[in-house]
């Protein structure tokens, strides 16, 4: 049985809004509109989507402080709405945009606060406290107030209160929002280590893309509350429909490339021209194609850019109502 | 558990012992507001000795023991439900929520420990600085001290209580702006800042005399002044405050209750 499974879930949230003096129009947004998956012990899985595509809502759900509408959810074989308590001391939460830190005290003041709050054995605890104080070079933050450290600084504190007590899973909601690049670097890699180290399960959500190629075999996305794919994130290409591009310099000027099967002519500037090719398959046979029948220079080709991939997944399904008057 | 709510009490009253020129401004300002109401209420009760039963030595002892007991009783505001309604307001609350442990709970003892911190901050100062320029009544003796502390803790509990109510109305308004105002001014007035309770005549004195707010300045006043005879009158003012406790923190149980389950967690 997966570690965590969802089986078609939804979340609707009614709407209330004064139209008039007396009335009153109830509508219903479904946020999370039957999402089903499993995700096994130890795994990285990234969620992405757009803002307002359900992301959070799933995550508040899976932490149980949102009751699901409709549909099965159990972590570690606990339904989340109902022991959220008990389903606290197996989870760790990091929301990136908040922080669960005490703002006016020292960071170590909150980490105590973790150790009363979960029980955790005091050695137990200073060994945990001390692997995140070193792999998160934390050490020099510890008597810091918490309002005064930087965004790069609170962020892995907020991580180390959410591992202090050992959770199976790890549920981070935007972790690298607003990092620069050294501190993004840091939490990824901190992120891959305590994935191969602990076996902790690891659910993601992101804009950031680059956390995805870098952290998750594992990619989900979701639109309009539902899943619109599950699987490797080079698995994207073939679903996104997403094109490469062949970039030719031919010996001159010449009229546009259009007999050559499996590509299509794009644009051309001067003795350049850009054809575009599914993503799936092989610019060999093309080149040749391309070779054989044009004088040829120099060639090169352009890999699809990931996001344009799911831009365009995401703009699919634009023209779909989401949300039904009642 | 218990340890987990002492770790967030004595959290509270650090939090707060951080801030010590806010606390120096508020001892400034309480003392300030002491001396003007002070000499409001010398000019009342020479035009009217024995208002409300209280001698102008008593009066003036209210004044200072209502200056001490702003902060620690929420007088004026409960010193946390900003914060808390504002978490509400930003969606921050989602961060409480999923703790392991009780969100009232929670939000009581970090105000325990906040109340603690005030009274010993901005209680102590201004109440001294009161009896040094005035000759007020003072207890007839250590115990009578201690029974009005453990008032001012009771009082400090119902006050917590409104105030907690208070903000959980944020969770279906939004924005608890309105309530805030309307508690404030509610409270300014049936806490006894403005005047003591026992000054107003007819059914608005009674009716002012036993509701909660009573407990916050009034009774834990009158244990000091001595007002309460015997031990049976000081256990009657204990359970009419330990009453209204009960009561309102059951009451803020039910709404956070009530919004945890139709919780709409804003934003992000």
């Amino acid at each position: 049985m997966p570690f965590i499974e969802l089986e078609s879930l939804e979340k609707t949230f009614t709407i209330r809004r004064r139209t008039g003096l007396l009335r009153r129009s109830k509508r219903e947004v479904r946020a999370v509109d039957g999402i089903s998956f499993g995700v096994e012990r130890g795994e990285m899985v990234g969620y992405i989507g757009p803002n307002g595509a359900g992301k959070s809502t799933t995550i508040k759900m899976l932490t149980g402080i949102l009751t699901p509408t409709g549909g099965r959810l159990r972590v570690a074989g606990i339904d989340p709405a109902r022991d959220r308590t008990r389903l606290a001391q197996r989870i760790g939460v990091v929301f990136g945009q908040r922080t669960t830190l005490w703002w006016d005290l020292p960071l170590k003041d909150s980490y105590r606060l973790m150790h009363r709050m979960y029980r955790i054995p005091d050695a137990r605890y200073a060994e945990n406290l001390a692997r995140c104080v070193e792999l998160l070079e934390l050490g020099e933050l510890l008597d810091v107030p918490v309002r005064q450290l930087s965004l790069g600084q609170r962020m892995r504190g907020d991580i180390a209160a959410a591992l202090l007590h050992d959770p199976d899973v790890l549920y981070l909601d935007e972790p690298t929002i607003g990092l620069d690049v050294v501190s993004k670097a840091r939490v990824r890699e901190f992120l891959r280590e305590l994935n191969t180290t602990n076996g902790t399960t690891v659910l993601l959500t992101t804009h950031d893309l680059t956390d995805i190629e870098q952290l998750c075999s594992r990619v989900m996305v979701i639109d309009h509350g539902k899943l619109m794919y599950d699987g490797e994130l080079a698995g994207l290409h073939a679903v996104g429909e997403s094109e490469r591009l062949l970039v030719v310099d031919l010996e001159r000027e010449l009229p546009p490339i259009d007999d050559v099967a499996g590509a299509r002519y794009v644009r051309s500037e001067g003795p350049r021209q850009w054809l575009a090719f599914p993503a799936t398959e092989s610019a060999a046979p093309l080149v040749a194609a391309v070779a054989a029948k044009h004088p040829l220079v120099d060639l090169s080709v352009r890999e699809p850019d990931i996001e344009a991939v799911i831009a365009k997944m995401y703009g699919g399904t634009r023209d779909e109502r989401r949300e039904s008057l009642t | 558990m218990l340890r987990l709510y002492a770790t967030v009490a004595a959290g509270g009253f650090r939090r707060h012992a951080t801030y010590r020129v806010a606390t120096a401004a508020g001892v400034f300002t309480n003392t300030v507001f002491g001396l003007i109401l002070s000499y409001t209420y010398i000019a009342l009760w020479d035009e009217r000795p024995q208002l409300g039963g209280y001698s102008m030595d008593d009066a003036l002892a209210y004044v200072w023991i209502g200056q001490a007991l702003i902060t620690v009783c929420g007088l004026m505001g409960g010193g946390f439900e900003e914060e808390l309604i504002e978490r509400i307001r930003t969606g921050d609350i989602a961060v409480d929520l999923y703790r392991p442990a009780d969100l009232q709970t929670w939000w009581f003892s970090a105000n325990l420990g906040r109340a603690a911190y005030q009274l010993l901050g901005r209680g102590v100062v201004p109440m001294a600085v009161g009896a040094l320029a005035f000759d007020f009544t003072l207890p007839s003796g250590p115990g009578t001290w201690l029974a009005f502390l453990v008032a001012v803790a009771l009082g400090s509990v119902v006050s917590f209580a409104i105030w907690y109510l208070v903000a959980m109305s944020a969770f279906w308004l939004l924005d608890g702006q309105g309530v805030v105002q309307v508690a404030w001014l509610g409270g300014l007035f049936f806490s006894g800042m403005l005047l003591p309770l026992t000054v107003f005549p007819g059914a608005l004195g009674e009716v002012a005399r036993v509701l909660p707010w009573a407990s916050m300045l009034q009774v834990p006043a009158d244990v000091y002044l001595g007002k309460y005879e015997g031990g049976r009158e000081l256990a009657g003012a204990y359970a009419f405050q330990g009453c209204w406790a009960l009561v309102l923190l059951g009451a803020g149980r039910a709404a956070q209750a009530a919004a945890t389950r139709k919780v709409v967690v804003q934003g992000g």
